[in-house]
Order: structure tokens, then sequence, then C-alpha cells
């Protein structure tokens, strides 16, 4: 039988530079296909031109039997394409969007009646259809955008990173129901820079600067890892110092922080012993663990970064009183309410000195308009919010001047150029003279940014673009810093540097704030609080709320999995007690 | 079946249209806010000019034509004494223009001699001054007349050659009477080419576009569906424009709505294709309302002979004008309001535009392909 | 205030125009185009006129008369007609501006000394130039009038009858000529240089916006005062320059004089900026989309425009409309120009038409400082 997709010597060329280098792939119906790789390695290029939205540079490829040049047409009509940006009209209602693609796809009748009452069953969203495509949450919005995507009854299915910027609750929705759909025969393509996510796809193909690394399942890729990784658990140390020991040796391939501990990818299992010597050292217990698609990921890619953070290095510690006390980021009875809408309610919390406190919780929770409360974007309608011991609404500037903030889209300015931004940035924050010429130097140094001086921030690659991004955030050496979604849709590689230099900053004093829906990163923090429903409903170290978590059938369960456990207790507990009067 | 996902894409642009304040505000809140400015402030109609009559000898005769300056319903009359007085005035714009009436004008009228009289005007506001010097002139050379007749040899008024002049179409001579429907075609540019060429940039840039590609839209309903709403909304935005015309800014329409109608809907087409044009090259909205307003509003504004006439401009911007589609439909609105249906006008002019619209739309349809290849 | 976070403010706003190449042309080129271009098109000026001519008469007089309008500067063409029918149609379908009808006893009439009646149709579509058009012709047959009462004076023998003559001297102060192009320049000036203030301003908080870089603004020590004055001082800066650029223009590459004080028109013009910078970042804060931002500019610009007394003097229109018209800058900012380009107008002329300009700019820039501060929140 003919796959659904066949692929002979496709390569896509944009002017001189090559996005796809010639290969031959297929993919099967019924079957998950996930397709991964590092931001610009050619993922969305290659969906596209399997939605013949664009035309190959070389070779053929053939979707359900037609060719994706000669026959586009039949194409658009066989397959539901679901592109990167939603691709959905913010200001037409639920209904109104899937009205106009059940028209633009030719359903009518009783067809057109009994998918819709599918389609909305499938995606919950049936409460909605009232409501403007623009006021759903992030995970409602992806929903929408399948069912939008599923219309025609389609044999493939194209979702171009379906999951970047949804709550794990609204991601496992997602997983549910392509999970169904593949059960019925459809073929899915789902792309993702989610790596656990790949991990639960039947086969991935893997891509990196638009050559494929990889095309079977993802077992084949993972079990050559066997052996080679291990957790180290329970150190007397700092974990964060021990990782960035662990990274420095030898045979260490890729490591991560991993609740109270370390988790280590080897080179080969050789290399075992300096790493059991290092937890000795440490008083850690060396476990060896089942390998992840990840770290096969990582491995096949050159490994992950070295544990020294340059600008860590460079930056002096944070003066002792520079919080005036040890509380840097104070939260007191935060209330944020729009109108008839409470977005955050009395919101109590306190981060200390050094730590790395993470603020999480599924769309719509409150944690961005709290974690917006406390930078300073937006004033509270009751409650106090605090840095450094500064009230943000009072001593705005004093206070805005002890923090940096590094927000999701980068927010650099494309029509200047890197040095420009950086000149921008600093000045911005009151260096003047020779003390701005210095530390200027410095980031550009440290964050290897010569090459690209003269160009705009846009041009970079994402890597660079972060590494910009956290240089300007950490011009004025902020003894507090605060992370919206830093590493949103960012490849593991990048991910793991970015964190290298965080982990760096906090050795040196650097209290974090971070909020992110990449539940991995939940880890890296010392305490999390996890907020649903305007309310803080639990915190505490990552560890513990996984113990929370653990039931005789899962006695060690993911960060993710705890998140959805935490949230649908919750969920339970307020509908048992609506006013919220348990603590 | 494409009947269909037209209709679909049309209803969805509708919501859209309906639900964007901006697109409200231009297509109904701007017109009137113009029409009412046509009608009113851009007038082309002289009234009160202020005037200075520098009498410098009190002799019968001089002011006897002082008076006649002061009684024209144009002039303002400042009488003014000495000659030197007006300078500054005039400069500040205090005085747009000065009657000089020499000391020696009562003496040198009964000897027989030629009186020399002085009309000054202020050359900064050039209209302004010709018509002061002009009808200056004439109040002068009618008191001459009246004159004669008085001192009348029997030769009665003289052999004299009279004009009689007949304003066709607009008798009142109301500069209103014209401006109002030519700033129709205004209107027209912003929704059909402004609005157009933000909008669908607008798509672009948000991508959605790239969803719409992907289903089996051709690229025809696709750019009709984007337009056909924006075709209603200009002649909606026409009948409301004429209503007011009619109703509230007193200026007749001596054509028919219909011919009106018609009219509105071929200047539409290039000037929705000149705004999808636009959209397909420039992708961005910023460019694209640049490049709206500096290739569409500006020349049917300027150059489209509604306000300034396009004999008197150099003979290379009038071929310019040729081109550009608001030149026939100012044509042709000035005449449904103020003549009436006069086909063996309106119907070349109705082609003309048609004829630019489908090289708009041609040269559109070459650059756009159901494709995200650049 | 603090002066390194301004200066890095206003440095990053002139960045963020000049440079990129591309967008250093778009900032310059569209407004001397269109000043080059306007400035000839832009014209009140009758010429070219066609006329049509039904001459029922043929007589000597009547050919005199046509020969006088034939190579008078306005006219372009005479088109002789056979019929009423066709002189409609001439007209109907514009190919004619006005038409002239000469009865058959308009030779003889004239001979005897009688007054005899001409025709003129003008096309009412077009009043104003043909009321310009009727004008110069009443200047004609005012002319052949004077001569025909000296001529038939001295036929019959007798002294100049039909009594008295004057001898009328027009001059035209400023512009002798009555060149229009010397009025429309400084117009355009004043109008080009609002226009892209204007635009600079109100894109710049809605293009932050949209791109996310406010937000990184907002958690920066910077106050709200700094970032307005951080976008005030950069379009000042654009906006004087270009300013500038188009008067050297005007005065240099289009000839039209330049007869007052310089560095008054450089206050005024500055004054006038900021008048139209503060309408800018109003809308601005209150736009939260570039497209609505660019709609804003223009339904505001037009109406200004057209109030202010560009084509058509403010003189012309009902007084409390006129009344309105002082709210807009430009109208006080034309007079200036106008005064300082053509009429050297005196430092108490200038000032007393520029406290108006301070007035507004205070006004303006006050309600962008309220409206911006609470937007921010």
């Amino acid at each position: 039988m003919a796959a659904t997709v066949e692929i002979r010597g496709l390569a896509k060329r944009f002017g001189e530079h090559p996005a796809l280098h010639p290969f031959d792939a297929t993919i099967e119906a019924g079957r998950l296909t996930g397709l991964v790789g590092p931001d610009g390695a050619g993922k969305t290029t290659l969906l596209r031109i399997l939605a013949a939205l664009m035309a190959p540079s070389a070779g053929s490829v053939r979707v359900l039997g037609h060719d994706v040049v000669e026959e586009a047409d039949s194409i658009h009509s066989e397959v539901g394409y679901m592109p990167q940006r939603f691709g959905l009209y913010e200001d037409l209602s639920v209904m109104e969007n899937l009205r106009l693609y059940s028209r633009l796809r030719g359903l009518r009748g009783k067809d057109l009646d009994e998918t819709f009452e599918r389609l909305l069953a499938f995606t919950r969203l049936a409460p909605f259809t009232g409501r403007l495509a623009g006021r759903l949450s992030g995970g409602m919005k992806q929903k929408l955008g399948l069912a939008c995507a599923l219309m025609a009854h389609p044999k493939l299915l194209l979702l171009d990173e379906p999951s970047v910027g949804v709550d794990p609750v609204s991601r496992q929705e997602l997983w549910r129901m392509v999970e169904e759909l593949t059960d019925d025969g459809m073929a899915v393509v789902w792309s993702t820079a989610y790596l656990d996510e790949a991990e639960r796809c039947e086969t991935v193909i893997l891509l990196n600067e638009g050559r494929i690394e990889h095309d079977g399942p993802p077992e084949a890729l993972t079990s050559r890892l066997a052996g080679r990784s291990f957790r180290l658990v329970r150190p007397d140390d700092d974990r964060r110092t021990l990782l960035t020991k662990a990274l420095d040796l030898d045979g260490v391939r890729d490591g991560v922080i991993q609740g109270h501990g370390v988790r280590l990818v080897l080179a080969d299992n050789e290399r075992r012993a300096a790493v059991d010597e290092l937890a000795r050292g440490a008083g850690a217990a060396v476990e060896a663990v089942p390998p992840r698609f990840e770290d096969a990921f990582i491995d096949r890619l050159g490994g992950g970064p070295g544990g020294r953070s340059a600008i860590a290095e460079r930056m002096e510690p944070v003066e002792p009183d520079a919080l005036n006390g040890d509380v840097a980021v104070e939260a007191r009875q935060l209330t944020k309410r729009f109108g008839q809408f409470t977005a955050a309610e009395r919101v109590d919390f306190e981060v200390r000195r050094g730590e790395v406190f993470g603020l999480l919780g599924p769309n719509g929770a409150g944690k961005s308009t709290t974690f917006k409360m406390l930078c300073g974007l937006l004033e509270p309608t009751s409650g106090e919010a605090r840095v450094a011991g500064l009230d943000l609404r009072h001593a705005s500037s004093a206070a805005k001047r002890r923090l940096g903030y590094m927000a999701q889209k980068f927010s650099l300015y494309g029509l200047l150029s890197v040095r420009q931004n950086l000149e921008f940035y600093s000045g911005v924050y009151g260096l003047t003279g020779g003390r701005r010429r210095r530390r200027i130097e410095e980031m550009i140094e440290t964050f290897g940014l010569e090459r690209y001086l003269r160009d705009s921030p846009d041009s970079l690659p994402l890597g660079f673009k972060q590494r910009l991004a956290l240089a300007c955030s950490l011009m004025h050496r902020p003894p507090v810093l605060f992370l919206d979604e830093p590493t949103s849709g960012v490849d593991p590689i990048t991910r793991r540097e970015f964190w290298v230099h965080i982990n760096g900053l906090v050795r040196k004093g650097v209290t974090v704030l971070v909020t992110t829906h990449f539940m991995e990163e939940a880890e890296y923090c010392d305490r999390v609080a996890l907020m649903n429903r305007a309310r803080v409903i639990d915190l505490d170290s990552p560890d513990a709320l996984k113990a929370r978590a653990a039931t005789p059938d899962r006695p060690d369960p993911t960060m993710e999995e705890t998140f959805i456990a935490l949230i649908e207790a919750g969920e339970r507990g307020a509908e048992a007690d609506p006013a919220g009067r348990a603590a | 079946m494409r009947a269909r996902r037209l209709l679909a894409l049309v209803a969805k642009e509708s919501v859209q249209v309906v639900r964007d304040p901006s697109a409200i505000l231009i297509a109904f809140v701007l017109p009137t806010i113009l029409l009412f400015l046509f009608a009113y402030a851009v007038s082309l109609d002289i009234r009160n000019v202020r005037l200075g009559v520098v009498l410098e000898n009190d002799g019968p005769a001089a002011r006897d034509l002082a008076a006649d300056f002061a009684a024209t319903r144009y002039f303002e009359v400042l009488p003014v004494r000495h000659r030197r007085e007006v300078g500054d005035m005039v400069v500040s714009g205090l005085l747009r223009g000065v009657v000089v009436i020499p000391q020696d004008f009562d003496r040198r009228l009964a000897t027989g001699s030629r009186p020399a009289i002085q009309i000054l005007t202020d050359g900064s506001q050039p209209n302004t001054a010709s018509f002061v010097s002009g009808y200056a002139e004439g109040v002068v050379a009618s008191w001459l007349d009246r004159r004669s007749g008085l001192a009348g040899t029997g030769a009665a008024s003289g052999p004299a050659v009279v004009l009689e002049p007949r304003f066709w179409f607009n008798p009142e001579v109301e500069s209103r009477r014209f401006l109002v429907p030519g700033s129709i075609a205004i209107i027209m540019t912003t929704i059909g080419t402004l609005l157009t060429a933000l909008v669908v940039s607008r798509e672009w840039e948000r991508g959605t576009m790239e969803a719409l590609f992907s289903t089996p839209a051709g690229i025809v309903e696709i750019l009709l569906g984007k337009l056909l709403p924006y075709f209603a909304l200009g002649l909606l935005a026409t009948l409301g424009c004429g209503l007011l015309a009619t109703t509230v800014f007193d200026v007749p329409l001596r054509g028919s709505w219909g011919a009106l109608l018609a009219l509105s809907a071929s200047f539409l087409i290039p000037a929705l294709g000149q705004g999808l044009l636009i959209s397909a090259l420039a992708r961005n909205q910023f460019v694209a309302a640049q490049v709206a307003v500096f290739s569409g509003f500006l020349p049917a504004f300027l150059l489209s002979g509604f306000l300034f006439e396009i004999d008197s401009m150099p003979p290379v911007i009038r071929a310019v004008t040729y081109v550009i589609p608001a030149r026939y439909f100012v044509t042709g609105l000035q005449t449904v309001f103020a003549a009436g249906d006069v086909w063996s006008l309106l119907v070349p002019s109705m082609l003309a535009m048609l004829a630019i619209g489908s090289v708009f739309f041609a040269i559109t349809a070459r650059k756009t392909r159901k494709s995200l290849d650049r | 205030m603090n002066l390194p976070r301004l200066s890095a403010l206003i440095v990053k706003e002139l960045l963020s125009y000049l440079r990129d190449p591309k967008s250093r042309i778009t900032l310059i080129g569209p407004p001397i185009m269109q000043l080059l271009v306007f400035s000839f098109a832009a014209t009140l000026e009758v010429k070219n006129v066609d006329v049509a001519l039904l001459d029922h008469d043929h007589g000597a007089l009547s050919e005199e008369l046509v020969a006088h309008v034939r190579t008078s500067s306005f006219v372009r063409e005479i088109l002789p007609v056979n019929g009423p029918d066709e002189l409609r149609e001439l007209i109907d379908t514009g190919q004619v501006l006005m038409a002239i009808e000469l009865p058959d006893d308009f030779s003889r009439n004239l001979t005897a000394g009688r007054p005899a009646r001409a025709q003129v149709i003008i096309d009412g579509r077009h009043a104003n130039a043909g009321q310009i058009a009727l004008r110069y012709l009443n200047s004609i047959a005012g002319r052949m009038n004077q001569d025909l009462r000296f001529e038939l004076g001295t036929i019959r023998g007798a002294p100049p009858s039909g009594g008295p003559v004057a001898e009328i001297e027009v001059r035209h102060w400023f512009n002798p000529n009555l060149v229009y192009r010397w009025f429309i320049v400084p117009g355009l000036v004043g109008i080009l240089a609002m226009l892209l203030s204007l635009l600079v301003t109100s894109l710049s908080i809605a293009r932050e916006r949209e791109l996310g870089t406010f937000d990184q603004l907002l958690v920066s020590p910077v106050t709200p005062l700094e970032i307005i004055v951080g976008k005030t001082l950069p379009a000042l800066i654009i906006g004087t320059v270009m300013g500038n650029v188009m008067i050297a223009a005007g005065v240099f590459a289009l000839r039209v004089p330049f007869t007052g004080s310089l560095w008054m028109l450089e206050l005024s013009l500055m004054l006038f900026i900021l008048s139209v910078v503060g309408i800018g970042l109003t809308l601005s804060s209150v736009c939260k989309t570039q497209q609505q931002a660019i709609l804003g500019v223009f339904s505001i610009m037009v109406p200004v425009i057209l109030i202010s007394g560009f084509a058509t003097p403010v003189e012309n229109m009902p007084a409390w409309l006129q009344v309105v018209a002082q709210a807009s800058p430009l109208k006080h900012f034309l007079i200036i120009v106008h005064g300082i380009f053509l009429r050297s107008a005196p430092g108490s002329d200038v000032i007393s038409n520029a406290w108006p300009l301070a007035v507004i700019a205070l006004v303006t820039l006050t309600l962008a400082n309220l409206i911006v501060r609470r937007r921010l929140q």
C-alpha cells in the first residue's frame, strides 16, 4: 500500500540558503509522526511543502497520491494544516471561525451538523462558541485551530508546533485528541521543539540544519544511549554547583538539574568512575536511569554546553544589602480585577534572596497577571508588590532599577543594530561614560556577539537573539531577574545554554522569578507556586510537590504529571469549597 | 461549490468590517466630516474681502466712488486716510487689497484729464488678489459708465460690449455645487484604496493568508472575498454621501441615483484594484499606507480636477492625469449632480475607469499566486 | 528627569528612523517628490481654456472681439460651432469651459453707438475657473469699450464722448505676476512637515506596542514623562530638519522668493511641530494597532488641511467655522509662512500669529502627557 506521503530527493533553497538538503522519507497512515529539530532546522518549510504551499527546489513529493506541484488543489482539499501562527481570525467568534472553514471545505447539511457536534465535543469548546477567538487562552486557541484543520475529515493532518505556549493540561488534551485521530487511520505529522512529545510519537524525523539526522521510532535512537544516563540525588552541596562541576567533567555529555539533584548523560559507559567520584565528594547517591529521547537528541547534535557561564564569572557577587533585606520579591495580598473579572486574588508569597522561584499554572490562571504586577507592568487593584523592599507603585523608578526583565518575545529593537540595542539598554538603566563602554564591551565579549554587532537583531539566529536579550537585561547587574517564558519554543541545546548562564548568576546571588509552561524548567526552581483560577493553590519545592502528587500506581511522577494531578485536585477542592475557605 | 466558498469568505470579511472601528471611521465618520467641510469650509466663493479705500481728498466724486466700493457685497471696506498707513496693514494681512483715490481725483475729472486710480493687492494670495483687482476694476468701470450716463450728451451709454453671463448647471454660482460631488471621489479613494491596502496587508502580516491558502479556496475567491465587502461599503458610502448632499447640504442631484451608483461602481473597480496591488507588493502595513496615500489619495485630491483645474496644469502633469481614475470620476460626479445624466460624458468616463481597473487587476493576478514562495 | 536615560531614548528613536537607508529614503523621498509635483499641479490659475463660439454676426467688430479673445493669454483654442445644439454638446461633455454667442446685430449696434449684448455661457461645474475666466473676458470687453468710445469720438469729430475715462493702475504687491506657485509652496512646506511629524509620532508608541518593546520600556526605570519627551524631541528634530529641507527646495529649486527672517521661521516651525506632535502622541497612545494609528492620522490631517486655508482662504468660511479654524495649528503657521516668504513680515506680525501656536502646543502636549500616563497603567 502506498504511503500517505512519499518524498524522493526533496531539497529546498531560499536564494542561496539551503533550507532542506536532498532526502527521502515516507509518512504512513494511522501513525503519529513527530517532526523534531531546533529552531531553523527546516520543520516549517517541510510542512509547508507537504501542504502544497511551497514548491520544492528539487525532487518530488507525493501526498495522498498527488504531486505537490501539479495537483496542489487536490492536496488542499484533502489535507488539514494548522500553521504555526494559528491562522484564526481573532475578531471572529469560535463559531464564526468554524463556520468559515467548514464552508471553505464544502461541508453541508447533515455532514456539517454532525461534524460540528463531533468537533465541539472533541475539543470541549462547546460552551465557548460565542467567544471571540482573540479572547481565548493559548490552549483553547490551539484546540480551535485543530478543529478548523480537521474540518474536512482529512487523511493527512499537519500540525506546526501546536503545543507552544500551551499549559500541560491543555497539552494533554491535544495529545488525547490526536491519538484518537491516528487510531481512526489518519496520518498526523506533529512538529515540535519539545522532546518529551517526540518520545511519545510512533516515528520521529529528526531535522537539524536542513538535514535528516534520524527517521524511525524514537526508541531506535534512544536505545543507543542505554546505560549512559544517571541521576545524582540528594547532594549535600548546592545542586547548581554540582551541575557546574559535572558539566566540566570530560566524560559528561549533557546534564540538567532535576529535582533535588542532577541528571547526567555520559559520553560512554567507561566514564562512570569520574562521576562516581564526583557524587561521593558531594555526598550524593548515584542511580542509573533509563535514557530519554532528549538525551539521544542532545547527544546526536553534539552534546550540551559546558558548565561555565562567562557572564556569571565576570559578575561581582550581589551585595548583601542590595535587596534591603532577605526578601527579593514580595507579593502581599495582590489582587487584580478587570471590571467584573478577577484575574488574581489575594496572592501572597515571598521570594528569598538567591532563590529560583517558579510561577506555574494553566492559561488564564492568573500567573501572567501576578508576574506583571510584580515587575511593574500592571497596577494592582489592591495589595502590594515589592522588589528589594521597594513598593513598585510608589518608588517605581528605584524599584525598577533593581530588576532585570527578559520577555518571551525578546523585545529587541529590530530597527537598530545589535550594538545600538546594547547602548540603548545601558543608557536607559543609567550607565554613563567609561563604565557604560566597559560594560558593553564585556557583554559583547562574554556572549560572543562580535560578528553580529552591525546587524539587526531580527536577522540573528535564535540562540544569539536570546543571548542578546539576556545581555540587555543584565546590563545594570540587577539583583533580581524576571523571566517570562524565556525558553518557549526554543530547542533544548539553546535552552541549556540559557540555564547555564542563569545558574551561574544564581550562584553569585541573583534572585530569579520565572514563569514557564515547560515543566522541565520547573525542576530548576528551588520553589514553585502553582496557581489556578486566580489563586495560589500550592507552594513548595518541586520534589515536595511531586511527593504530594505521588500515588501507588505512580510513585515517581514527572513534573508534568505532578502539575496535572495537583491542578485537578485543586479543581475538585474548588468545587467542594467554592468560597475557598479551606487554606 | 465555488460560490459557497466565496460567500463564506465574504461573510467573514463583512463581519470583520463591522467589528473594526477604523473601517467605520473611514467609511462613515470621515466622509460626513469631509462633506461638511467641502460644503462650508472649502469655499472658492469670495466674500468679506477686506479692502482698504484711501480717500486722499474729500471731493464729491471721490466720495461717490468710495461709496460704490462700500456698497458691493464682496468687499468689506475700511476707510483709510493716508496712503502710508496701508503698507503695514497689507503685510500683516489686515487688508487684502487697497484702492487709492488720489488727491487730484475730482480736479482731474472736472478738467477732463484722466485721473489715476491705484489698485493694490496682496499678491501672496493670488486667487484673492486676482479677484480683488478684477472686481475693483469692474466697480470703477461701472461707476464711470454711470457717470457718463449722468453727464450724458444723449449718446446714452455709448457703444459698449455688454457681457451677459449665464452659469449653466450652477446658476447660483456656489462652489459647493461642484466641490461636494467632487469630494465623493476623495471619499471613495480613501475607502477603496487606502482601507483595502491596509486590510489586505494586515492579513499577510498576521499570517491568516497562510491558513486560507491551505484550504481548497482559490486565490480568486480569497481576493474577491476580501474586496466585495469593501465594494459594498463603498456603494453604501456613496448612497450616504448622496443623501447628505441632497438633503443637508443643498446640493441637488439632477441626474439619476442609478447613474450615480453606476459611476461609483465603475470607480471602485480601479480603486480597489489599486489597493489590492499595493498590498500585494507591500505586504506590510506602514509601507502600504504610505504608498496608498502617495499614489492614491494625493493624486485624487490634487490631480483629479476637483479642486484645481487640470487644464491649468503643466502639460506633463496634464498627461499624467489621464491615468488617474479619480479624474474621470470627478467629471462624472460633477456632471451627474449638476447637469444630469449626460451619457455622452458618463459612458466614456466609466469605460476609462474600467480599463484602468482591469490593468490593476491584471498586474495583481500576475503577482499573486497561491503560494508562500515570494 | 534623568539625562542619560532620556538621551538613550532619544538616540534610539532617531536611529529607528534613520539607520536603515531604505527608511531614510522613505522619510525624505515622498515629501520632496510631493513638493515638486504638487507645487506645479495645485493651481487656481486659469489657463488653456477652450471657448466655443456661436457667431451669428460675422461682422468686423465681432471679429475684433473674437481676435482679442483668441490672443489673450488664458485661451487655448476657439471652437466655432454652427448651432445651439453643437454648443450645448461641447459644454455638456466638458470640452469647453465657456461659450460666446454673438447675435446678428452685434457689430451694427456698436457702430451705431449703442450697447451690444454678448451671451457668455459658462460651465457651472467649473464655476470658479469660469468666474475667473469671466473676469478676464470682462477686462477684454472693458478695454474694447474704452477703445470704442475713443474711436467713435474721433470718428464723429466730437470730443471723446462717454464722459470720463480713468487710468487704472493695478499693482500686485509681493507677487507681481501672481505666480500661484509662490503661494502654494510655502503652504506645502507646512503641510508636509506636519504630515511627517504626525506620522512619526503616531506610529511610535503603536509600533512599540505591537512589537512588544513597550513592555520592556515599562519595566525599566524610565518614567512616563521621559517616554513622552523621548518621543517628542526626535519628532521635533526630524520635522524641523525636513521642514528646512523643503524650505531650501522651495527657495532654490522652485525659486520662491524669501523675504523675511529665517530664524523667526525656524522658531515658528518648531512651535508648529511641537503642537502637532502633541496630537500625534495622544493618537498613538489611544490606538492599539499601527493600522488604527495610520487611519487616525489620516482622518485628522485631511479636515485640518481643509480648514486651515491652504487652498482656500479662511475668510471665505462662515464666521463660526473661522472660530473653529483658530484651533488648527496649521492655520496660524500658514499665515506666518506666507508672511515670511512673501511679505517680509515683521516680528510683531510673526509673534501675533505664533502665540496661538504656543498655546495649542501647550494644550496638546499636556493632553498627551495625561493620556499617555493614564494608558501606561
